[in-house]
């Protein structure tokens, strides 16, 4: 647990050293979000309809801007092969790094959503399940994607195929977590969909590290 | 027992499985032409004109049975690739590798075909129908995989890197499948029900299944053909494939 521990209070502060790749996602999803209304239009009725589901691609589009970042520096300057030969687990490692990718990625949008959702309208007790539902699957996205993050590592045109390879795993989280929003603005409780975004995370939580380490492994054979 | 262990890893080495692919092709090629030739004659001239759909109905002997198959080659190149990984054999990765482009085919035939049938039947060449879509992210995943493969350049990498990649996405399969579902339940987007299908005709249900055998077989006769490539093109610097060459 120690090592878990080492592993995010070193990734923590090595993003707090270079701050700008953190906020230039925290600021893409700001810039994104802004956009749809200039594109769509200045109505109300219209935008707020249409607002979980931009808040949740924006986030799905965020998230995906951090992952090659995950490994790729430590993959570089070869402290990953060392975290593979370490005497801790290396899942315990990724895990570590995967929490850390969130805190720094997936916290942010979540603390950010309930005022970008001001923009669109929508009332305290929708920002509320908003905030819930990106506080279950911002998570999601990080331990899917880190799967993705390891499967591309130094391989040609990564960023590229880490896209084609995350967004369609990512379909499940952007129905339920848009859809829980969508339900409770139509009055029909978000619990089911929560309830089902929660179910799909702690699968995640079991699988994607495992999943991940086995992928690391193939890239530094 | 221990016998006929031994013989099924004896085909788990390029060298031997080569030639048995090999022997194996014109036979699959043979009886895909059959069951194509007979199910097609069903399908033209002996099934009966559909009371509600009319002729245009007859694109579902091509459509069904393409979509069966791009669902049934992922799970058998997930089966695949699982063994791969799990046993270290170079022919599993290979037969991965070699299934993925015919599953894609399948997977973009049944879309395609489906736009055909929708346009007359619905009005509109797309629907966000749940089967439609779980069908799109199916497509997606088999691009997502080729992609991968085509990526990496260590062969050995790719293939285990695609296996990981086909466990994940079979996994995610039902997930992405139900979620579709209930997504599309809660939106009452289309009024399609596609789930109550008339009761269908003898005749042309026979007419699906030769035409699903048809598919089994030429997918199976591509595949093996291509995994035959493949093992050319990785086996190439061995003494063996420079006299299978020859």
């Amino acid at each position: 647990m120690n090592a878990f521990l080492a592993t995010v209070r070193r990734d923590l502060l090595l993003a707090l050293r270079r701050k700008s790749e953190v906020l230039t996602a925290v600021f893409f999803f700001v810039i994104v979000t802004s956009l749809f209304p200039l594109g769509i239009g200045p109505e109300p009725v219209l935008l707020k309809k249409i607002a979980p589901g931009i808040l949740w691609v924006a986030a799905l589009l965020a998230t995906l801007l951090g992952l090659p970042r995950l490994f790729a520096a430590d993959h570089a300057d070869g402290t990953l092969e060392q975290m593979a030969l370490s005497p801790s687990p290396l899942g315990l490692l990724v895990a570590g790094k995967i929490l850390a990718h969130w805190l720094l990625c997936g916290l942010p949008l979540v603390l950010l959503a309930p005022v970008l959702g001001l923009q669109f309208d929508l009332d305290v007790s929708t920002l509320g399940i908003l905030t819930l539902a990106l506080l279950l699957g911002t998570p999601l996205l990080s331990l899917i994607g880190a799967i993705g993050a390891a499967l591309t590592l130094g391989v040609r045109g990564g960023g590229v195929l880490l896209a084609l390879l995350v967004l369609p795993l990512y379909i499940p989280a952007l129905i339920f977590g848009a859809g829980a929003v969508e339900a409770h603005i139509a009055g029909l409780g978000a619990g089911g969909h929560l309830s089902l975004l929660a179910a799909m995370l702690a699968l995640a939580v079991f699988f994607a590290p495992w999943a991940t380490t086995a992928s690391l492994r193939i890239a530094l054979e | 027992m221990r016998q006929s262990i031994v013989q099924w890893f004896k085909f788990a080495s390029p060298q031997s499985f080569y030639p048995l692919a090999g022997r194996l092709i014109p036979w699959f090629w043979s009886a895909a032409a059959i069951f194509g030739i007979a199910g097609l004659w069903i399908a033209f001239f002996v099934a009966p004109t559909d009371a509600q759909q009319g002729e245009g109905y007859r694109i579902i002997f091509v459509h069904v049975p393409a979509s069966w198959m791009s669902m049934f080659i992922y799970l058998v190149m997930a089966f695949w690739a699982g063994l791969g990984l799990a046993l270290n054999t170079r022919v599993s990765g290979m037969m991965a590798q070699a299934l993925a482009p015919t599953g894609a085919l399948m997977a973009a035939l049944s879309l395609w075909t489906g736009a055909l049938w929708g346009k007359p039947m619905w009005g509109a060449w797309w629907v966000w129908d749940a089967r439609l879509t779980s069908e799109l992210i199916l497509f997606f995943l088999y691009l997502g995989f080729i992609a991968l493969q085509a990526a990496i350049d260590d062969p050995r990498r790719a293939d285990k890197a695609g296996a990981i990649l086909a466990l994940v996405g079979v996994v995610n399969i039902p997930i992405i499948y139900f979620s579709v579902k209930w997504w599309n339940t809660l939106h009452q987007g289309s009024t399609i029900n596609l789930n109550k299908a008339p009761s269908m005709a003898q005749t042309m249900l026979w007419g699906m299944l030769l035409m699903a055998l048809c598919f089994w077989m030429y997918s199976i006769a591509v595949a093996l053909m291509r995994v035959r490539a493949i093992i050319l093109e990785r086996e190439r610097h061995t003494e063996w494939v420079k006299h299978a060459v020859e």
